[in-house]
């Protein structure tokens, strides 16, 4: 049993407390990580690419190897080192602004190509390092800075659909999921058998994690948890898409 | 039975794609990443029918920016990485080649120029050379070898390696379409059996150990918090790559001395130039040949010195003044009687051209 209390082993203690903003999701994400690489006993042979955005911020969190990229590049980055040196166990962690949008061409054919990667999108609405500027993944009617009358699917299209996306164009052996910070135990199970496919080799993984940020969302607890489990889940369903013998939990 | 691509020294006729594609082999290349473009196309064709008789690796990445990308990603885990391009890919490689300099990652590229601006012609052009020496939002932390024949393809596509390695800067041959795509004859060769050792690769990632038990992590970034944060960070490196500078600078020169004229050009250029010198010295006219091979760094000093015996200047490239710029710099300053230029962007030049116009000024 894990003790949830207890920063994981692999944590960086001397960039602990961590930079992300008071009600981020990022922390619960990262801890829940943390977990999953002490479990799996990967420290060794991890590498850790973040991304530009407050995914940037994990660049020192872990006592992982860890390469900070170029927003949108961080997908080509470990794809690049796992095709170099397979033992390497590779991890691409985004925000929803660098996998769908600026990285969106790398996603998807990482996906087609089956890459032994995994990527891990945090979806939480909207672009949050660069001041909460509409994102893919925005909700309709939500309002950003340039949004600010709320999203119109008409002019700006529908929110991305990341996980559903990859899943239709991935490769047997691919595992595609989709989990939230407001069901811990279910993003865990499904952060481990994301690594746990790459372990294998079995193909391209990827997650997606529902996540908040009440900075630029300038909501309350009560609010920020709100719109996480009741606004958020209603468009973006969790619950596994791919998974390498196709049974899945929904 | 042996491991060598190449037994003793081989005299080869091919194209200068191949040639690239040979001298990558022999330098001990693992892997190669590349988006196809033209005219660099046949480095790719020739690298995957070779890669894998001799156990190298190959990925067809999306476009040039995975293609940078993914070849920093194979560098970081310790492989002796590359890729080509040329034009637009160019254009597109400017941000891993930023990613590159900031965290002195040994990127090796062969550019074949081809026209510009835009998509304009895949055939020849000089029209790379603001990327290629200080494209991106960066400092022009580069090494720029600009090779004029196919054995400088080879001999420098084998030394970009070693540049790359030993200094951490990432390190570019530039070439051309034309000598992309013509044949000559060329000598191949290991580049043990000549005493060259290839300076070995090192891991940025997953080192031997428990990061945080056996050693510390490798946490590697580009990005900075703060002002002054990011001047301590940049600083030093400005510095290396001054001192880098005097070991690695090259240029050619020839007929300096008593010259009242000098023909300045670079790259392929450099063969109408050097030919014309030649005809022109045949003839009993006082002509000189000066030709920068590391566009970055540039020859300054060597440039200073040779203006010193003669300040009459011709220079010619296919460009609007795109080499021309780093020669102005470079004689900022110096006492200089004539500055002459022929612009010919994407057109290529030949020695009797430039005979008919240092002749008929004379």
């Amino acid at each position: 049993m894990t003790d949830h209390l207890a920063m994981p082993k692999s944590w960086h203690v001397e960039t602990k407390p961590h930079k992300f903003c008071p009600g981020c999701g990022h922390g619960i994400a990262l801890k829940i990580l943390g977990e999953v690489i002490d479990e799996l006993n990967i420290q060794d042979r991890l590498v850790f690419g973040v991304d530009i955005g407050c995914s940037l911020l994990a660049w020192d969190f872990f006592d992982v190897d860890t390469v900070q990229t170029h927003h949108g590049r961080t997908n080509p980055v470990m794809v690049g080192m796992k095709r170099a040196n397979p033992d390497l166990l590779c991890i691409a962690y985004m925000g929803d602004g660098g996998g769908y949008a600026i990285g969106s061409q790398h996603l998807v054919n990482s996906a087609f190509r089956n890459e032994r990667i995994l990527a891990i999108v945090i979806n939480n609405c909207n672009y949050g390092m660069t001041g909460g500027q509409m994102a893919p993944t925005t909700l309709p009617g939500q309002k950003t800075e340039t949004s600010p009358y709320g999203r119109d699917a008409e002019t700006t299209g529908s929110p991305t659909l990341g996980p559903e996306m990859v899943a239709a164009i991935a490769s047997p052996g691919a595992y595609v999921a989709r989990g939230s910070i407001a069901n811990i135990k279910q993003l865990k199970r499904f952060m481990k058998k994301a690594v746990e496919n790459q372990i294998a080799g079995n193909g391209f993984s990827f997650l997606e994690v529902l996540s908040s940020c009440p900075t630029n969302w300038r909501t309350n607890a009560k609010q920020t948890w709100a719109f996480v489990e009741d606004e958020m889940s209603k468009y973006f369903k969790t619950g596994e898409l791919r998974t390498p013998d196709e049974k899945k939990e929904a | 039975m042996t491991d060598k691509p190449i037994q003793g020294e081989k005299r080869v006729f091919m194209t200068g794609n191949e040639t690239l594609a040979w001298a990558a082999v022999a330098a001990g290349a693992d892997i190669m990443y590349g988006y196809p473009i033209t005219p660099q196309n046949e480095v790719m064709h020739y690298w995957t029918r070779m890669a894998p008789k001799f156990g190298r690796k190959f990925l067809q990445t999306e476009d040039e920016l995975s293609a940078g990308f993914t070849t920093i990603g194979g560098i970081m885990a310790g492989s002796r990485a590359f890729s080509a391009t040329a034009g637009p890919g160019t254009t597109l490689f400017q941000e891993p080649i930023s990613m590159a300099e900031m965290m002195r990652i040994p990127l090796v590229m062969a550019i074949l120029q081809r026209g510009g601006p835009s998509t304009a012609t895949v055939i020849y052009s000089q029209q790379e050379v603001n990327m290629m020496t200080f494209g991106g939002n960066g400092e022009g932390w580069r090494v720029v070898y600009s090779t004029a024949t196919h054995q400088e393809l080879y001999d420098y596509m084998i030394k970009s390696f070693n540049t790359a390695w030993k200094y951490r800067f990432p390190t570019f041959v530039l070439a051309d379409g034309y000598q992309a795509k013509m044949r000559e004859p060329l000598t191949m060769y290991n580049p043990e059996d000549r005493g060259i050792e290839m300076v070995e690769t090192e891991r940025f990632v997953g080192l031997p150990g428990v990061p945080g038990t056996d050693r510390p992590p490798a946490h590697h970034r580009n990005t900075f918090s703060v002002e002054e944060e990011l001047y301590e960070a940049t600083m030093p490196i400005q510095k290396e790559y001054e001192e880098m500078s005097e070991h690695v600078v090259e240029w050619e020169e020839e007929d300096v001395d008593d010259a009242d004229i000098i023909i300045l050009s670079h790259g392929v250029v450099s063969r109408a130039a050097k030919a014309a010198k030649n005809r022109l010295r045949a003839k009993g006219y006082k002509v000189g040949y000066f030709r920068p091979i590391t566009l970055r760094p540039f020859p300054e000093k060597a440039l200073q010195k040779v203006a010193g015996k003669c300040n009459n200047f011709l220079l010619a490239e296919s460009a609007l003044g795109q080499f021309a710029r780093p020669v102005k710099e470079a004689l900022f300053n110096v006492p200089v009687n004539s500055f002459e230029t022929i612009y010919k962007p994407g057109v290529g030049f030949t020695a009797e051209e430039l005979v008919e116009k240092i002749e008929s000024a004379r």
